[in-house]
């Protein structure tokens, strides 16, 4: 009898709970450095130049349940710049490239979700670069979730995507090969 | 004569000056060339590297310059008290300024610690590196610094074509060897 009085407020009660309950918030572990934006592009057409960029920020959604609620949001300081050779670092901080006195941050702020497989997505976001804002799409993959040793609980993944160079009014020419450039995201995330 | 006198400069000062002068304007040149060279241009990496050798070697030649003024005595520089005021601060500046240059291009391929070779004979090892922004402020400093110092060597040279031909005296000649054998060598 008693039962049934409560039914309502329980149902009730676990209707709000729920959506707070399904969507896990996470800071992405750029304190000890279990995340990183790496960058590749030919060299000549002849082999890989790596980079990254060392400092950044972030956070992200993620609901099991409902993927549609999946957000991201990531900002990055561009002279951060790192190709392991400061003359070069320095081209690329400079108006030829990234010119990063007039445009010192870069963004990435996610616009939808799509699932396309067990632990498989599409993101879709606008990323600004150098003052212009494009949509992109990025492939993404988680890697795996858990508890960590520390008492935390951690969720990680890896997107990929490709820019054009062009799309962000980079023009100095590094030849044909060299037209676009792809980048490699590893993302681990601290849940709050 | 190696040294200088109250009078004249020795062979040591007059060969320094005159080679610094040739290479920091050849620098200078080579500098404003190479780093508007195109990608794929012959010259893009090989233009640098003569450069930052050249620059080091300057920079050593810089070091023992400066010893050798302070044990070398300075020849009476010539003029009014005026000119001399000037002529003396603008001597000093070419210092200041040459150090400016020289260390703040050295301080930018260093700047995330990797070292300068010098024509592939030795490498100058990085010392300040990994400042925030240090090639970029680096690269700022040697940019305008460089201007800055061909300005000074302007006025100076200016001024040293006004002693020989308009006040007629050897502060032209003295530095190019000429008052050798005049009176007063051996003070």
């Amino acid at each position: 009898m008693k039962l049934k009085l409560y039914l309502p407020a329980l149902i009730l009660a676990l209707a709000v709970a729920a959506p707070a309950l399904a969507t896990e918030n996470y800071v992405i572990d750029t304190a000890k450095n279990h995340a990183f934006i790496q960058f590749k592009i030919k060299h000549l057409g002849f082999s890989w130049l790596l980079g990254r960029f060392n400092t950044f920020e972030g956070s992200y959604s993620f609901d099991e349940a409902n993927a549609a609620n999946n957000k991201v949001s990531v900002n990055i300081d561009v002279a951060s710049i790192d190709t392991n050779h400061a003359e070069r670092d320095k081209h690329l901080r400079s108006p030829d490239f990234f010119e990063v006195e007039k445009f010192p941050a870069a963004s990435f702020v996610s616009t939808g979700y799509e699932a396309t497989g067990e632990g498989k997505g599409v993101l879709k976001g606008n990323l600004t670069l150098r003052g212009v804002t494009k949509e992109i799409v990025i492939d993404v993959k988680q890697i795996g979730a858990g508890k960590d040793p520390w008492g935390g609980y951690r969720r990680g993944f890896e997107g990929v995507t490709t820019l054009h160079l062009s799309d962000y009014n980079m023009v100095k020419s590094l030849g044909p090969a060299a037209e676009n450039v792809e980048l490699y995201l590893s993302i681990e995330g601290i849940r709050q | 004569m190696l040294k200088n006198t109250r009078q004249t400069y020795g062979w040591v000062s007059i060969v320094i000056h005159w080679l610094m002068a040739l290479a920091i304007f050849a620098m200078f040149a080579l500098g404003l060339w190479m780093t508007g060279l195109n990608y794929y241009d012959t010259w893009y990496h090989k233009a640098p590297d003569i450069h930052k050798s050249v620059g080091m070697l300057l920079l050593f030649l810089l070091f023992f310059r400066l010893a050798w003024v302070t044990v070398n005595v300075k020849p009476e520089i010539m003029g009014q008290a005026w000119e001399r005021i000037i002529a003396l601060m603008v001597h000093r500046m070419h210092y200041v300024f040459m150090l400016l240059v020289m260390i703040s291009g050295y301080l930018i391929p260093t700047a995330k610690g990797e070292g300068v070779s010098v024509f592939g004979w030795f490498t100058v090892p990085a010392t300040i590196a990994n400042i925030a922004k240090q090639a970029d402020i680096s690269g700022f400093i040697h940019y305008w610094g460089a201007w800055a110092m061909i300005g000074l060597a302007a006025m100076h040279a200016g001024a040293a074509l006004k002693h020989h031909f308009i006040d007629k005296d050897t502060t032209l000649t003295r530095m190019l060897g000429m008052n050798h054998h005049t009176k007063g060598e051996n003070e």
